[in-house]
């Protein structure tokens, strides 16, 4: 419903989910035993979590309405960061087992087996609900209108009808539904402060198969998805979380709206043309001429301490150069790209684990097993623009990630790969920072030089203008497929030294809050310059540092620092310089 | 009844409109003509707040109402009739109808779906059918007829003629006529010449974001010149 009518894709809906939960936890344990005290706690959380999501969509979203898409996405991710810490200061970090229902406690016998009551209760819960929706979509004039506004939200308001009132209900009966779907689970689910991610990964892509804004697409994928994973543990148990997200990429392969959805109507987009890319101007060049030469200079008088932050300093860089390059001059949105810094360290770690290979080895086979990944996944991504690609880079990410953390034999699921240390040579901290450095800014310069090469300009042709760029014989697809795989060889070239600066590869090196880091990155920087991802690399790495040395609640901070980007720098820190200059 | 002066806007860094000034008294038909691109559609656009203006003004009843949201400038009583009709087509005839619904001001007759039915009869045999069914010409009329039924004082119709079969293109100009003679107040933007012959009292030609040229239907039909330097292609 939110995203039909608001067009946002809203991750802080996840946190509405797990706030849900955890009001209905604190409502039904302290009102009295009994049916009132359940069921009105029950329905009190999800009220309280509409109220909720008012407040938020009017002091946050109202003003970002006519942002672009990603940083929407950004601006709900740092709703939810600041969520989780203040639900970790509410409720603590323990998991929280709630009553059950009262009146539903028992089991009964479907087919011979034991069935518990309140699941029978929530099968029957989601069709009412559907059921009661539709009723409300189709038979009043609010329905109408709403169904109206998914069509054509300007023409709507060119009719008198108040969009902002229109959006503000919406959003609070969507983040009543949420708030309800988290209050229903408690007699089932402990509740915990990973509910919110581990909901919205799922919630988006059920919405995304269903088809974006269609309510009974919605139900079917849910159900589809639903039944794919309860046979799907039958079959290969290995690989349940990954299933989810395959059939996500082959829907969206046949039918690239999801199985219900329509294309959108382009015509009445807002069309964003960007301005063109310029060079870093002259001051510009000294500083970064500057900072690179402290960066080779003052090493040799730092710690061990520095030398590693300096080192991932460096790293970011590259990363954040690499989704830069798809980003800023290849007009496609990724909020996966950190699925190919993990691969390029998994490319790596597999190697040490399985096959005691060097670090040169290693160190070569990172890029080729993110490029790899990046040729395969790409051919996808590369098909669907604009909300629709940045949630299949998001699928394929959590593909990858979903296989690293469950396929324990060979990847050592959580625990991870241990081990992964350079080569004697390089074992001094001063010398693997050099090589680092080295490594990084070669690549970054490569990069830079494609986006002005005839390569750069054919990219950026397609983004602006892919008809005419069509019409004059570029090959949009190849051009486009072949930046996302180099974008990817060197966020893999980042991943792989990352692996061994650290000495371990992780599943989290591929969790959402990894492609959120870099995507801040290239948003600090600024998404239409080319100094902009070492800007913001630099300064990203330096704040995130901080926040997580000072304070215990770095999340809050950083959400709050995302907000204030988004609300007052949309341009990111490279821009708003070039705009001073 | 809309009094429009020195408007400039711009398509991102494009500028589109180089002042422009005109009138609309009530009651008349106004025709707003040009050459592809010469503004006609970004004026209509910019006077209901859907392109925000980045000077001058725009009064409609006295009131101004420039820089407002269109929904807004819509409940004053200025309906718009986009050029690419913008129909809802998931939407039924009646649904389309229903979203377009506001309360008339007092002492004026309501527009209700049989009134509609009445100027545009095909319109009321359809009323459950999904608008996205419907042919060009329909939609043309639904899309005017949903305009109808927020009770507007003047509305801004949009190249009501372009791509329509010329019988509809007659029985187009007959449902102007009939608003007109309804008291109804319509900025008409046109290529079609012979459409806005048809119905309008007034002209006011359009070249590159500036009026060149105004006076009556008349005196344009007279001038030759005129018709060449700027409507003829």
């Amino acid at each position: 419903m939110i995203f039909g009518v608001t067009r946002i894709v809203n991750f802080a809906h996840g946190s509405f989910y797990m706030l849900g939960a955890y009001l209905a936890w604190t409502l039904v344990t302290n009102l009295p035993r009994g049916h009132l005290g359940f069921w009105g706690g029950v329905l009190a959380a999800a009220l309280i979590v509409g109220v909720l999501g008012v407040l938020i969509e009017v002091l946050l979203l109202r003003r970002i309405y006519k942002a672009p898409e990603l940083f929407q996405l950004l601006a709900t991710f740092g709703v939810v960061l600041i969520v989780q810490d203040l639900a970790l200061l509410t409720w603590g970090p323990q998991d929280l087992l709630g009553p059950r229902a009262p009146g539903l406690r028992g089991a009964t016998e479907v087919l011979g087996v034991r069935f518990p009551l309140y699941e029978l209760f929530l099968i029957a819960v989601g069709p009412v609900m559907l059921g009661l929706l539709w009723l409300l979509f189709h038979r009043t004039r609010w329905g109408t209108l709403v169904r109206a506004a998914t069509a054509d939200r300007e023409m709507v308001g060119a009719l008198g009808v108040n969009q902002r009132m229109l959006f503000t209900t919406v959003f609070f009966l969507g983040s009543v539904l949420a708030g309800l779907g988290g209050a229903l689970q408690l007699p089932r689910e402990s509740v915990n402060l990973q509910m919110d991610l581990a909901i919205i990964a799922e919630a988006f892509v059920v919405v995304v198969v269903g088809g974006l804004g269609s309510l009974p697409g919605a139900f079917l994928a849910a159900l589809l998805i639903g039944q794919m994973q309860a046979f799907g543990i039958l079959i290969f148990p290995k690989i349940t979380l990954v299933l989810a997200f395959l059939v996500m990429a082959v829907v969206l392969v046949v039918r690239p709206h999801g199985l219900l959805g329509r294309a959108p109507s382009s015509a009445h987009a807002a069309q964003v043309v960007e301005p063109p890319l310029e060079a870093t101007p002259g001051w510009g060049r000294i500083l970064l001429l500057a900072l690179l030469a402290l960066a080779i200079l003052v090493p040799p008088f730092l710690g061990d301490f520095a030398l590693i932050v300096f080192t991932e300093i460096a790293i970011m860089v590259l990363f954040a150069a690499s989704l830069h390059f798809i980003m800023g001059p290849g007009g496609m949105a990724s909020f996966g790209h950190a699925a190919y810094f993990g691969l390029g360290a998994y490319g790596a770690g597999l190697l040490v684990k399985h096959l005691a290979a060097p670090m040169e080895v290693g160190l070569l086979a990172a890029p080729f097993a993110a490029g790899l990944a990046g040729f395969v996944f790409g051919w996808f991504c590369v098909r669907l623009s604009g909300v629709y690609a940045a949630m299949l880079t998001l699928a394929f990410a959590q593909i990858a990630w979903s296989a690293a953390f469950q396929w324990v034999e060979i990847t050592g699921g959580d625990n991870g790969i241990l081990g992964v240390w350079p080569s004697a040579w390089a074992q001094p901290k001063l010398v693997f920072y050099y090589l680092s450095l080295v490594l990084c800014v070669a690549a970054t310069l490569l990069l830079r030089r494609a986006i002005f090469a005839p390569f750069g300009y054919a990219l950026r042709a397609g983004r602006d203008s892919p008809l005419r760029a069509e019409a004059i014989g570029m090959d949009g697809f190849h051009i486009r497929w072949a930046a996302f795989t180099l974008a990817a060889v060197a966020a893999g070239i980042a991943g792989g030294l990352f692996a061994y600066s650290k000495g371990s590869v992780f599943p989290t090196y591929m969790a959402i809050p990894r492609s959120v880091d870099a995507l801040l990155m290239v948003l600090l920087g600024g998404v239409q310059t080319i100094s902009g991802p070492i800007v913001g690399a630099l300064a990203y790495t330096w704040i995130h540092e901080q926040l997580m040395r000072l304070f215990e609640l770095w999340r809050l901070f950083l959400g709050a620092v995302i907000l204030l980007l988004v609300l007052f720098f949309p341009q990111g820190l490279a821009g708003v310089a070039r705009r001073r200059a | 009844m809309l009094e429009v002066s020195g408007l400039h806007a711009h398509y991102g860094r494009a500028h589109i409109l180089h002042g422009v000034s005109f009138l609309a008294r009530e009651g008349e038909v106004v025709a707003l003509l040009g050459r592809n691109g010469a503004g006609k559609s970004t004026t209509m656009k910019a006077v209901m707040g859907l392109v925000r203006p980045s000077a001058g003004s725009v009064r409609f009843q006295g009131e101004e109402v420039a820089g407002r949201e269109p929904f807004s400038i819509a409940r004053r009583g200025l309906g718009y009739v986009p050029e690419e009709r913008r129909i809802f087509s998931e939407l039924t005839v009646a649904e389309n109808l229903e979203v377009g619904r506001r309360p008339a001001p007092d002492g004026m007759a309501s527009w209700t779906p049989a009134r509609v039915a009445a100027l545009f009869p095909s319109l009321g045999a359809m009323m459950a059918r999904p608008g996205g069914r419907m042919s060009g010409g329909e939609q043309q009329m639904l899309t005017i007829a949903r305009t109808l039924m927020g009770n507007p004082r003047l509305i801004l119709l949009d190249e009501p003629s372009e791509g329509l079969a010329p019988v509809i293109v007659e029985r187009m100009a007959e449902a102007v006529l009939q608003l007109k003679r309804e008291g109804l107040t319509v900025l008409l933007s046109e290529q079609n010449l012979h459409f806005a012959r048809l119905v309008s009292d007034r002209a006011l030609v359009l070249e590159k974001g500036v009026i060149r040229w105004e006076g009556t239907m008349e005196a344009l039909m007279a001038d030759e010149a005129v018709r060449a330097a700027y409507l003829t292609v």
